[in-house]
């Protein structure tokens, strides 16, 4: 592959995508509905795990939605280049699974290890949430996502960081809601997880509400 | 331990929905039909099976610094054959349960018992254990399946329970997401009582 051809590849559409150049009314189409319309805790049921550990606090809550839009970026950089400079040209794809999980895997090591190194601070704000990140869906959901819509690398980063960013919206406020629970007197049946699971059901339907918004 | 007690712990006294909580993803976003929870319970079972094996017999080869990375490759080999054969044979469901095959590697029902139990156990009881964990998963999630889809489509099994008058207007919320959750939330209540009652008769 030349070194022109590779520029191409990278900011054209994916080897058989549908996507010509770069458009910003179907950016804005990705970003909303990666943000409200498909929320990837809401309604694509993907990061429930932390989305329920982690919305005990508000802070925490914050942290954790950062580290997601930050390790989910990097993630599917990663996942993409592989993917369609290593994988397709090589025949390998069925492979995706493996290499993709390792990906996420390293990644999130290096960058823990990076972050240890040159930004303490940061890393004592996220350095917590990083081990927890390999095992959270929607990590490795919006890296197969990116390849099963067939975007091109700049959209798929465009998708990567709008669904970082509806994570943590819906984390966000699911921690302010958990707060205040705390001191609603909950019948003694449906405290703790019930409860959580409830609030997340409705602030749900809350989400069904922007159904058909950017199409 | 004997077997049986390692078959059985999966199902009821340590079931990875009810009492863990692992594999959330999967168990609600699956769970709109019966048949999509059997097909994504089997090949649940199947991954976690495989892997506890492997990992069981492994257990003393793999170096303990590099064992999370082994089990991980060992999980997605697995996990990548059951998308293969699934495509090829089962296309339709396939389909349906998307892009819930691929995740389940980071399922972390899979992980946790290769980690928590394959890992300082032999070979027999791990699979045992597996098998429990498999049909402990698959039973949580047909229990919510069947809610979903008799208020959803008013079918179980595709098959029409509640007469054509509700299939035409059926409540439609529960098949959608926030459904699963909220039907999620009383059905933990309704453990939640039910182990109550059950502590309180001892």
């Amino acid at each position: 592959m030349t070194g022109s051809n590779l520029i191409l590849t990278l900011t054209m559409a994916a080897p058989g995508g549908s996507g010509t150049g770069f458009d910003v009314g179907r950016m804005m189409a990705i970003i909303i509905a990666a943000i409200f319309v498909n929320n990837y805790v809401l309604s694509r049921f993907l990061g429930i795990c932390p989305f329920l550990g982690v919305s005990k606090q508000l802070d925490s809550a914050v942290g954790m939605g950062a580290a997601v839009i930050f390790v989910m970026t990097l993630a599917t950089l990663g996942s993409w280049t592989v993917y369609n400079l290593l994988l397709v040209p090589m025949g390998l794809t069925y492979l995706r699974t493996i290499a993709f999980i390792l990906i996420i895997a390293s990644l999130v090591q290096l960058v823990e290890m990076i972050l240890q190194k040159f930004s303490p601070v940061l890393y004592q704000a996220l350095g917590i949430f990083l081990p927890l990140i390999t095992t959270n869906c929607a990590i490795l959901g919006v890296a197969v996502l990116n390849i099963d819509e067939k975007y091109s690398l700049g959209y798929s980063l465009v998708n990567a960081v709008a669904a970082g960013i509806g994570f943590t919206l819906a984390l966000v406020l699911m921690a302010g809601l958990r707060q205040r629970l705390e001191l609603a007197d909950v019948p003694p049946a449906l405290r703790g997880k019930p409860i959580a699971f409830l609030v997340a059901g409705i602030m749900s339907i809350a989400f069904l509400g922007f159904a058909g918004l950017g199409g | 331990m004997s077997l049986a007690k390692d078959l059985t712990n999966g199902i009821f006294r340590e079931n990875p929905i009810f009492k863990l909580a692992l594999g959330m993803c999967p168990f609600l976003a699956v769970t709109t039909s019966v048949e999509n929870a059997l097909g994504m319970g089997a090949a649940a079972t199947f991954v976690l099976i495989c892997s506890n094996f492997l990992v069981s017999l492994l257990r003393n080869l793999i170096p303990s610094k590099v064992r999370i990375p082994c089990y991980i490759v060992i999980i997605a080999t697995f996990v990548t054959l059951v998308d293969m054969v699934m495509n090829a044979y089962l296309p339709e469901l396939h389909r349906s349960l998307g892009i819930f095959i691929p995740l389940i590697v980071v399922n972390c029902i899979i992980l946790g018992r290769a980690e928590g139990f394959a890992n300082r156990h032999p070979v027999l009881n791990s699979v045992a254990d597996a098998v429990g964990m498999g049909i402990g998963f698959t039973l949580a999630m047909v229990i919510l399946a069947t809610f979903r889809e008799l208020l959803g489509s008013g079918t179980w099994l595709n098959m029409n329970v509640l007469g054509r008058n509700y299939a035409n207007q059926p409540l439609l919320i529960a098949i959608l997401a926030p459904g699963a959750f909220i039907l999620l939330g009383f059905i933990l209540g309704v453990f939640n009582i039910l182990e109550k009652r059950r502590g309180g008769a001892k």
